[in-house]
């Protein structure tokens, strides 16, 4: 293996593993969980991304043919990330937060999503719920 | 050159996985231990890449695939069950 090749290799996996730490290391730092959500998106991206990178690398040094299915990790984790992020901040949202105390008024007949599932027209879902089961 | 990369790298995904796990057991909210569970996740997929890397074999690439899935999955029915008290409605 060349010399160049192995050092970019050994550097993707000390910036891999280096942002990995500083993602989990703000996750016993930050003080709350919303300033919490942010810090593993450095070890989603920057961390997994240049560490799979280096994989692709080793193993097309290694094998003498390119391939790219570590990219289909990559795609995964850009693309569930979000709606992880989204979907943990809704629970802390609903279980720690006052709609009333801690959110701005919505301006709009219906409350905020997350904390009034009830239609402006009145629809309750739960009453669709119901009918379903009996 | 590459094994003290991979020794480095196994040292600060351990040291990682360390720290979620306090998170796991002291998060004070419910929603902290999911985000510690996912993060586990996460960092389980960049040890096993690494692991393959070490044993130049593709093979754990299916592992790391397969966790990155059932991260996600987890995650999002843990969060669904929380805010509908139920996972498929």
């Amino acid at each position: 293996m060349p010399f160049v090749i192995e050092l970019i290799i050994s550097l993707l996996i000390v910036i891999g593993g280096a942002f990995l730490l500083i993602g989990s290391f703000g996750m016993i730092k930050l003080r709350d969980l919303l300033p919490r959500l942010h810090a593993p998106t450095k070890a989603s991206t920057v961390g997994l991304g240049s560490l799979l990178i280096a994989s692709m690398l080793f193993f097309w040094v290694e094998r003498g043919h390119f391939t790219i299915h570590e990219l289909l990790i990559t795609l995964f984790i850009f693309l569930t990330a979000p709606i992880t992020a989204n979907l943990i901040a809704k629970a802390y949202m609903l279980l720690n937060v006052d709609p009333n105390k801690d959110l701005p008024p919505s301006k709009q007949d219906e409350g905020w999503a997350t904390f009034d599932p009830i239609g402006p027209e009145g629809y309750d879902p739960s009453e669709e719920y119901q009918e379903k089961e009996t | 050159m590459i094994e003290y990369a991979l020794n480095f790298g196994f040292v600060c995904v351990a040291l990682a996985l360390l720290m979620n796990l306090y998170r796991l057991t002291a998060g004070p909210t419910t929603a902290d231990r999911v985000l510690a569970v996912d993060t586990m996740a996460i960092n389980a997929i960049a040890l096993l890449v690494l692991y393959g890397i070490g044993k130049a074999t593709a093979m754990y690439f299916e592992g790391a695939l397969l966790f990155a899935m059932f991260g996600f999955v987890s995650t999002v029915a843990y969060c669904k069950f929380v805010l509908r008290g139920d996972i498929i409605e």
